[in-house]
Parts: structure tokens; sequence; C-alpha cells
């Protein structure tokens, strides 16, 4: 018979034991894939495959002379940077109006902001990609910030509402008193006590628009094209270099992946819509 | 209602309901209407665009023609040779996915929240990092350097076993499909799942446990009737994403072989940018919206009192 104490230890040992296994097996893909970025084309190849080899810098020193790769992650920066911006310009003076001017259509507009969303990309692919070519769009970063705007909108009106949902009435009712006006009272008192929220809402709509993967895929080819894309093209048979593939990616995920891990907390609860804190 | 608010024009209606005080007009209405107003355009446009696309005939490869057709490209989308497998994988792919992510999901975080065990902050990142990669990347990962049939790492586990090695995307393309989403998906669920169980009552665990409860029976009656909600925000999101996956198939199987992996996405996506019928694409993009609403109807329904409810 076990006693207590050593059957607590037993249990966190096998608790233990088996979450390291399980996040070794999740993890081990991306593990592989940046260890994979410092071999050469002829060991990333290699049957079996290769855990020990001599590691080599060449896929990064020689990434963007290969695939133009600032060209692409410029691209990324500047669209997600540009829809995250254009975004909370519009969402935060909505968020605002619903949590602290609430009616009673202020439910119904949020789960309709909600239900935008349902609308699948493939049903809208067709008028989108004809509109964009008709504007002279097609392949633009324009049309990328906007599309981006627009899918990420609903989640940023949410997510913004949930944290403005928690203020007390109390601070911004002080500040109507001394005469403040709404630009006042919104840039003055809202925007430095909720800049936590708003910087967590900023943070999530920049890892959705860098990942985003069906309008960037379809809406450009040459100069808008963003790293999703430039990944894309290593699909093509043509595009067997695994090393130069794995640098590209390792870089391209590693800001994001950083972001993630920094943020998990208030991610949960943008991503849950507020309901999962 | 009495007569005199019927008769009111609507402009009036803001000002008729003075409750956020008196000295101002509540600016309520005019920050949130460019947000309503764009979202509006969005839906509305594209989708009023895809509605008149269904009904007429319009290849794009032969401009000239056009003219109503009325329902002649429904029919020829659902009789499409690709229809059965695109619906079928669809299915496969949203219910596979959600299985996964929903069962594994419960289980990995139930275990992380079991014992405190060192270096459990490193495990959280790990379980979730695969979430964070964009999707194109985890494609061509899985596609190249795990599943490939030569020198893939299950390539090398399978003939280290004496075993024939397997042409994962080949020979089972759907099944490999779900298992690249799945493992992008299911590190949601953990982060979720995670952190709703983390705010699970702590004295209440341990009042079940004095009183004799074991850990499956706390686990049962305790644990999982608290995760009913974020259970529930968990299938909701996932089965947005999910009924659209497209940018996995594009990287590795082209939909491919055969039908074999074509969902309905990529089905339309075919149709439209390779075959240039706008007409037939259209009638499965609203076939796609149509499903997808039936979905969010009842999940909304479900989830909508959860979501807007103040706790």
């Amino acid at each position: 018979m076990l006693t207590l104490k050593q059957s607590r230890r037993l249990n966190t040992l096998l608790v233990g034991g088996v979450s390291w296994i399980v996040a070794l097996l999740l993890f081990f893909p991306i593990f592989w894939m940046v260890l994979t970025s410092f071999k050469t084309e002829i060991d990333a190849f290699a049957t079996p495959p290769q855990l020990f080899f001599t590691p080599t810098l060449e896929n990064y020193l020689h990434i963007q002379d290969r695939s133009g790769y600032f060209r692409f992650a410029w691209n990324s920066v500047v669209i997600s940077f540009g829809a995250t911006a254009l975004g909370m310009l519009f969402a935060i003076p909505a968020a605002y109006s619903m949590a602290f001017f609430e009616t009673k259509r202020t439910k119904g507009t949020l789960l309709w902001m909600l239900s935008t969303k349902m609308l699948p990309p493939v049903g809208v692919l067709v008028p989108i990609y004809l509109l964009a070519k008709q504007f002279g769009l097609l392949d633009t970063r324009t049309v990328l910030v906007i599309i981006y705007t627009l899918i990420n909108l609903p989640i940023m009106v949410w997510m913004i509402y949930t944290y403005f949902r928690d203020i007390p009435r109390d601070i911004l009712e002080a500040a109507r008193m001394d005469g403040a006006t709404t630009l006042q009272e919104m840039v003055k008192v809202l925007l430095p006590i909720s800049k936590g929220g708003l910087a967590s809402t900023m943070l999530l709509s920049l890892i959705l628009c860098w990942n985003e993967a069906f309008w960037s895929l379809n809406l450009t080819s040459a100069n808008a094209a963003p790293l999703t894309a430039l990944i894309a093209s290593y699909s093509s048979p043509e595009g067997l270099f695994w090393a130069k593939l794995s640098a590209v990616s390792t870089l391209a995920c590693a800001p994001i992946l950083i972001f993630g891990w920094i943020s998990q907390k208030q991610l949960v609860r943008g991503l849950s819509f507020g309901a999962v804190k | 209602m009495n007569s005199t608010t019927l008769a009111t024009p609507s402009t009036a209606t803001s000002d008729a309901r003075p409750v956020h005080g008196r000295r101002r007009r509540s600016p309520g209405w005019f920050l949130i209407s460019p947000s309503v107003t764009l979202l509006l355009i969005w839906m509305l446009v594209p989708l009023a665009m895809t509605v008149y696309f269904s009904v007429i005939r319009y290849n794009l490869l032969y401009p000239g023609e056009r003219g109503f057709v009325g329902l002649e490209n429904f029919h020829y989308f659902l009789t499409d040779a690709g229809f059965i497998p695109g619906m079928t994988n669809t299915l496969i792919l949203v219910g596979g996915v959600l299985l996964i992510s929903v069962v594994l999901g419960v289980l990995i975080s139930a275990l992380l929240e079991a014992a405190e065990f060192p270096g459990r902050g490193l495990v959280r990142v790990m379980l979730i990092s695969p979430f964070f990669i964009m999707p194109t990347v985890s494609a061509l990962i899985w596609k190249n350097l795990i599943f490939h049939p030569v020198s893939g790492v299950l390539a090398a586990l399978w003939k280290f076993f004496g075993a024939q090695p397997v042409d994962w995307l080949a020979q089972h393309p759907m099944a490999s499909i779900v298992i690249i989403v799945a493992w992008q998906w299911l590190p949601f669920a953990i982060l979720i799942l995670m952190t709703a169980m983390q705010s699970l009552d702590q004295e209440q665990k341990e009042a079940a446990r004095l009183d004799g409860a074991g850990p499956l029976a706390i686990f049962w009656h305790l644990t999982l009737p608290h995760l009913a909600r974020p259970i529930a925000v968990v299938v909701m999101i996932e089965m947005i994403f999910l009924l659209s996956v497209f940018a996995e198939i594009f990287t590795t199987t082209s939909g491919g072989p055969g039908y074999a992996s074509t969902n309905l996405a990529y089905l339309i996506y075919t149709q439209a940018l390779l075959q240039f019928d706008v007409g037939m694409a259209s009638a499965g993009g609203l076939i796609a919206v149509v499903i997808a609403n039936i979905a969010a109807i009842l999940l909304v329904r479900m989830l909508g009192k959860n979501l807007t409810e103040k706790h």
C-alpha cells in the first residue's frame, strides 16, 4: 500500500510524464522544421532523416536572393498593420457605443456582426474576384487590407466591447461632468484605461491577418503576395527545396509564435468572444 | 405600441428615448454606423452578385453568352461529379477535426490541470504553438517533412518497425488532411479549455474529494459541466474556419487524387478560377452559404445567450 505522499508523488510523475510526451509530439513538426532549416538540401532530403548533422546558416544567408523573402515579408507587414489600424479605427467607436450606450438593439447587432463571420469566403469568392478585377485591385495590397479589415472587424468589435463593458461607468460619468466631449472622453479617459485590452485586440488582428491564406492565395500573384503565398509557391514540384522552405517558414512564423506565446491569456478572451477569461 | 409611435419617422426614434442624460443626444447610433454600414455592404453586395450570377450563364471563357438560365447552374453543380465527394469530405473534415480537437482538447487540458509538475509552463507553450503557424507552412511541413514516403519522418518510423512506408497523401488523402488541420486546431481547443479549467473552483473540487469522489467522478460531474460553455465556443469558432478550409488542400493534394480530398470550398475554387465558370461557381457558393447558415443559426441560437450575458 502506498502512503498518501508517495501516491501524490507518483501522480505528479505520471501526469508530468504523459504531458511532456504529448507536448513533445505536438511540437515535433515545428521542432523538425527549425532543425531542417539548418541543414543542407542534401541532408534535408536524406533517408533516414538526420537528427545529427553539421549545421549551416546557408539557407538563412541566401534567403533574400533565392526567394526575395523581404518583399513578401514587407507585404505581410504592410497588409497586417494596415488592416489592423483601419479595423481599430472602426471598431473602437462601435464598441464604445455598444458598451456605454446600450439600446435594445445592441445585443442583436453584436450577434449579427458575429453572423457575418459565418459567411464562408468561397460564397463570395467570385464576386470579390470580379470586383477586384474591375477596379484594378487584383494583386494589390489595398484589396487585402480592405478584406482583412472587414473579416476581422466583428472579432475586434466584440473583443473591445468585452473590455469596455468591464470599465466602471462612474469614471466616464465623472469625465462627462467635467464637460468632456465624446471624443475627449474616448481619447483621454477610455483609451488609457483600456490600453491593455486594445493592445491584445491589435495583436489578435495581426496574427489573423498574418496567417490568412484564402484571400491572399486567390487575389494576389506577383506584386502584393504576402508570406503565406510565398510559402504556397513551394508546393510546386520544381520547388522541392526543403531546407530552404524550412528556413523561409521558420522566419515567417517566428514573430507570430512569439506574439502568441506572450499574449496567450488575452488571446483566449478575444478568440472566445469574451466568453472565456 | 400605440399609433403615434408607429407614425413617428425613424430618424426621430433616437430622440424619443431620453435614457442617457438629457444634456446631449446619445452618440451611440452615430458611432456604430460606420462599422454596421461596412459590414452590411460587405455582406449584401457580394452576396447579391453571387445570387445574380448563379441564375445566368456566365463563363469568363465565353464572354458573349450571358442569359437567364434559371436554376440550371444549381442543377449542374448538384449533379457535378465533384459534388457528392465535396460534401462528404467537408463533413469528414469538419466532423473529424471537431471530434479530435474537442475530445483530445478536454483530455489534455484536464491532464495539465491534474498536477503541478516541472516544466508545466513550457509544456503549455509547446502545446499551443501549432495554432500560430500559418496554414500554408503547416501543410507543407507535414507534406514534405513528415508524410513524405521516402524521406519523411513517418516513413523512417515505419521502416524502423519493418513496415512498408505509406504514401500518406496519395493513399489516405482525406485522413492526412484531417490530421494536418486537427494539428492546427487542437491547440486552439487546448488554449481555450485550459484557461476555462483554471477558473474552476478549487474548493469545490477539494470538497468533492473529501466526500470521497474519485478523480473520474470529479471529472465527469464537476469539470465537464463547467466546460460546457467553452466547448460550445470551441465548436462554434472552429466550425467557422473548418467549413472553408482551403490552403491546406491547395498546397498538399490539390483536391486529388480525383476528388478524393476536394471539399466544397476547393470545388468552388476550381470551378471559378480554374474552369472560369462563374455561374456554376456562384451556385456552389450559395449552397455553401446555405450550409454555413444552417450551422450558424443553430450555433448562434445556442450560444447567443451565453455570449452577451454579463458574468
